[in-house]
């Protein structure tokens, strides 16, 4: 019994969603429902935050510093695509109260995920998370596009989640253990099949934070699955399964971290380099920000490839300006709207700085930032990046980052160009959607100013990283 | 010393300028008038308070003054600045060129006014930032964010191909700068700071120093823009704006140049030292070739623009020849062109108001209509091209006196630079000014307005003020190159 209390969030997060999906059924009104799962996700934080630290069940299950910060940044990426779903859901044919439901049950999977200390938690903090995914990827049942996206997920991840539980297969094999603490004093560095189950394993984690060569599914669920769902594989699922990613690589095999850095080193360079150049042929916005996030995880998998705590820490400053300039991004995507109809393609933006001043300029700096330039966020996030990569003397990855920084600076431009420089089309709707503009000017200003006073990003990242190293 | 922050103070004026900006609306003529003064009385607010370091600045100190320093990122990168002899300058040239920027842009530009005139404050405080910073973390970001608003200003108001000239403009001085980061992660990494006090006394190995200059060297040397990576100058100049010419011109290409003296040479002696012939070498074919584009251009813009490229040559020649009167050379000579071309640009700028056109083949005679005109435009031709007493000849003759000492070859051939500048500088005038009026349209002329003689009158003043009378400027100068080519000298023996 003692244990429960250490799951208290998760266990708490279950209740209010089995709740809501019995009280949805009588009550239809999809917004109570989903205001209170927004109330339940910020009381969970709070749940949270007042945590003892400690392991459970057997070790299988930690709650420590890396945990909390990771859980309150999933659950800020909840939350945020749970505001964008009341602020679209009639206009995107997505009137559904199970999506709340689904977000919770998601939520739940990827704190299992970044509390995992164990392969069969690990994997069945996954499976929660991507089954809840596959159905919130299709749940536009009338768009041809958005069930498309989620039978592309699900054959793919299942897929994925096979591969992953062969190389957990292999792992306990060979270790005789499925705890990663356990693994890691019984490890066994000559072990061959050692090393096929991490590569299984990394395979079936690399396709979930949509790394190369493991990002096919990327783009077309991004583009096909309906905005606010978009947000949330955006933001959410990629910094879980990159907890998920340093736990499992950091706990269990850092002995042999020379075997693993290499693929990491591999997917992380291609992952730059193949985003920088396919988003540049983009036409859909959706899509280029599907590059744009396989570039970004191309990115933070530099720390995790450093194996240092400067790796890590830098990896953690990356994941949470990635997260607040997704926010911008796809709050932003969400108020293009005209009569009731989204837009999605980059032409639509065609000069629309002349109807929308602020909205244009504040999305070009997040433009910017995303691209890396100074004085801007992202440049930091890149800036410690490369600070972790140089000091592992990895310095061939850096120069390789810095080459694919400049290359995507190239598409993010373009949209700035085409806002800015191109003959303007019909307005958009005004910024009459509250909700959105709560996400949106508060997430721009954050990256705008942020190197004023960057200090709380770096301590909250040191903070996270004692339990790990 | 007073404990006013008066570098701060300089720096974020005009980010505060951008709020009270970002308030006033601008749906009409009125408003759009009215944002252009504030903007101006921002920046010449600016430009007053920066006069003001001028008084305050102590003349026989060859350190930093105006030091402040407040804990930033983590330790080693901190919010430190300061400025010394070989900075200052560049300030007061920021401040002093961005108001006249705002005033020239009071008739040329018709649309979207606020985010043009937002763009300006911006830019200003990343210009001022890069003269002050010592920190190079913090240098990097001022020197990289410039970029922003710079792009914005010539791809929104710039001409017919102002997208293609941007883009390259925006790509090839990222590029360049990456590696300026790279060098910069490592230094912090090996030396534990980013402090630029601190660092111009550490000593790197002289394997590192190469490696690291070159790192340097690929950013300052797109920027500034040496031969063979200018291609991008001559473009954005063509395509942007009369002030944001001005003040790509003026400011933006010395910030590579301060860059040079600052970090170059004051972090890497042994390298420099060791790549001095290379740079020498890169420098004259730049003066020569480039001056002979010059000479086949029909655009005025782009003329002016190799003629830039040429100038920095001079610059870039004098820095490293690692003497005084070499680097006093190319400062003076940077501040001498801030003004030159940039005044060259306005010149550009008040025919094309007038004409809209760029294209040389279409002025002639025009000394008729608009005396006043030929006459400052005289003036700044006669500066670019390094006429004794104007400011243009105090810099040369200095660059060409040290390089004498150094390197007789290179001498020569830059001297050659010297004829040919005056070849396409006076052809330009001629053509342009000179011979009958028998182009129709050029009938309506009309010589300057009274804005536009407020905006050349401070130039034209300075110009042959400096060349008459370069003393001050040397006083200032003068402490702080000692005391660089004095820390050269020590770390090479």
């Amino acid at each position: 019994m003692q244990s429960l209390v250490y799951i208290l969030p998760e266990i708490f997060l279950f209740i209010v969603a089995t709740v809501l999906l019995v009280t949805g059924l009588f009550l239809k009104n999809i917004k109570l429902i989903n205001l209170l799962a927004i109330f339940s996700l910020l009381v969970t934080v709070i749940i949270i935050l007042n945590q003892p630290f400690q392991s459970a069940f057997l070790n299988s299950f930690v709650v420590d510093e890396f945990s909390l910060v990771l859980k309150v940044m999933i659950l800020i990426g909840s939350t945020v695509s749970l505001i964008m779903f009341v602020s679209s859901k009639d206009d995107l044919n997505i009137n559904i109260y199970e999506f709340p439901i689904l977000i919770i049950f998601s939520t739940i999977g990827m704190m299992v995920m970044v509390s995992a200390n164990d392969l069969l938690a690990m994997f069945i903090g996954l499976e929660l998370q991507s089954l809840s995914l596959y159905v919130l990827a299709a749940l536009n049942r009338n768009s041809l596009l958005s069930s498309e996206a989620g039978i592309k997920y699900f054959i793919l991840g299942a897929l994925s989640s096979g591969l992953l539980l062969f190389g957990i297969s292999y792992i306990y094999g060979f270790s005789g253990n499925t705890n990663f603490n356990l693994i890691a004093v019984n490890i066994n560095p000559e072990s061959l099949g050692l090393i096929i189950g991490i590569v299984f394993v990394l395979a079936g984690l690399a396709f979930k934070v949509s790394a190369v060569p493991f990002h096919m599914w990327t783009p077309d669920v991004y583009q096909g699955a309906p905005t606010p769902i978009t947000g949330f594989f955006a933001l959410a699922p990629k910094i879980a399964a990159m907890g998920l990613l340093v736990r499992f690589l950091f706990n269990s095999f850092g002995e042999i971290y020379i075997d693993w850095q290499q693929i990491i080193f591999f997917i992380s360079i291609a992952s730059m380099m193949l985003a920088a150049f396919a988003a540049i042929a983009q036409t859909n916005l959706k899509r280029l920000m599907a590059y744009s996030s396989i570039g970004h995880i191309g990115y933070a998998l530099i720390g995790v490839a450093c194996f240092t705590d400067e790796g890590l820490r830098s990896l953690l400053i990356y994941l949470m300006i990635y997260l607040i300039m997704n926010i911008a991004v796809f709050a932003f995507l969400l108020s293009l709207k005209r009569n009731d109809g989204y837009f999605e393609n980059i032409s639509d933006l065609s000069g629309m700085h002349k109807n929308h001043p602020l909205r244009t300029m504040l999305i070009a700096l997040i433009m910017f930032s995303l691209a890396g330039i100074p004085p801007l966020a992202g440049f930091f996030g890149k800036f410690y990046i490369f600070v972790a990569a140089i000091e592992s003397e990895m310095l061939f990855l850096a120069i390789i980052g810095v080459i694919a920084s400049v290359i995507s600076a190239f598409y993010y431009l373009r949209i700035v160009k085409i806002m800015y420089f191109d003959e303007p089309k019909e307005e958009f709707d005004g910024s009459s959607i509250k909700s959105l503009n709560l996400l949106y000017y508060p997430s721009s200003i954050l990256i705008i100013i942020f190197f004023i006073y960057p200090s709380p990003v770096i301590n909250i990242s040191e903070y996270a990283i004692q339990s790990i190293i | 010393m007073s404990e006013i922050p008066i570098l701060s103070i300089l720096i974020f004026i005009p980010v505060v300028g951008i709020f009270f900006m970002l308030l006033i609306r601008n749906n009409d003529d009125q408003s759009s008038q009215n944002l252009k003064h504030t903007a101006l009385w921002i920046a010449f607010l600016n430009f007053i308070i920066s006069l003001s370091l001028l008084f305050s600045f102590d003349l026989n100190n060859p350190n930093f003054q105006f030091v402040e320093k407040y804990a930033w990122i983590e330790s080693g990168i901190s919010y430190h600045l300061g400025i010394d002899g070989v900075s200052i300058l560049f300030v007061i040239l920021t401040t002093m060129l961005v108001p006249i920027c705002i005033l020239a842009s009071y008739e040329s530009i018709k649309f979207s006014v606020k985010e043009y005139l937002i763009s300006f404050l911006a830019l200003e405080t990343f210009m001022i930032g890069v003269f002050c910073s010592l920190d190079l973390v913090l240098f990097y970001l001022f020197f990289e964010g410039g970029l922003i608003p710079m792009f914005l200003i010539i791809g929104i108001w710039g001409g017919e191909r102002r997208v293609y000239s941007t883009f390259k403009f925006f790509l090839y001085t990222l590029a360049g700068s990456v590696f300026m980061l790279l060098a910069i992660i490592y230094i912090f990494i090996s030396t534990g700071t980013t402090d630029v006090e601190t660092l111009l006394i550490y000593n790197f190995t002289t394997n590192e120093q190469l490696i690291l200059w070159i790192a340097f060297f690929t950013s300052f040397m797109v920027k500034i823009p040496m031969w063979p990576f200018h291609t991008w100058l001559p473009d954005a100049h063509v395509e942007a704006p009369t002030a944001g010419s001005v003040i790509l011109a003026g400011v933006l290409l010395k910030m590579a140049g301060y860059g040079f003296i600052r970090f170059s040479i004051g972090f890497f002696p042994d390298a420099s030292e060791f790549f001095a012939p290379f740079i020498f070498s890169l420098s004259v074919i730049a003066i020569i070739v480039t001056s002979l584009i010059a000479l086949v251009q029909e655009d005025m813009k782009k003329l002016i623009a190799y003629s830039s490229v040429a100038h920095m040559g001079f610059v870039t020649l004098g820095i490293f020849t690692f003497t005084v009167q070499g680097i006093e050379g190319g400062i003076i000579q940077m501040i001498s062109h801030g003004i030159v071309s940039a005044a060259l640009f306005l010149c550009v700028g008040v025919v094309y108001d007038r004409l809209h056109t760029r294209e040389i083949a279409r002025y002639g005679g025009l000394v008729s209509k608009m005396p006043f005109y030929s006459f400052s435009f005289m003036i700044f031709i006669l500066a670019s091209l390094g006429l004794p007493g104007t400011s243009g000849f105090v810099g040369e003759f200095l660059v060409l006196l040290s390089i004498f000492t150094v390197n007789t070859y290179f001498a020569i051939f830059a001297t050659t630079g010297v004829v040919l500048a005056a070849t396409y500088s006076l052809w330009l005038y001629r053509r342009i000014i000179f011979g009958a009026l028998i182009k129709d349209d050029l009938s309506e002329m009309f010589d300057l307005t009274r804005r536009e003689i407020i905006i050349f009158l401070p130039l034209i003043i300075l110009t042959i003020f400096i060349g008459l009378y370069p003393k001050p400027i040397i006083n200032i100068i003068e402490p702080s190159t000692e005391k660089i080519v004095n820390q050269i000298k020590m770390k090479l023996d």
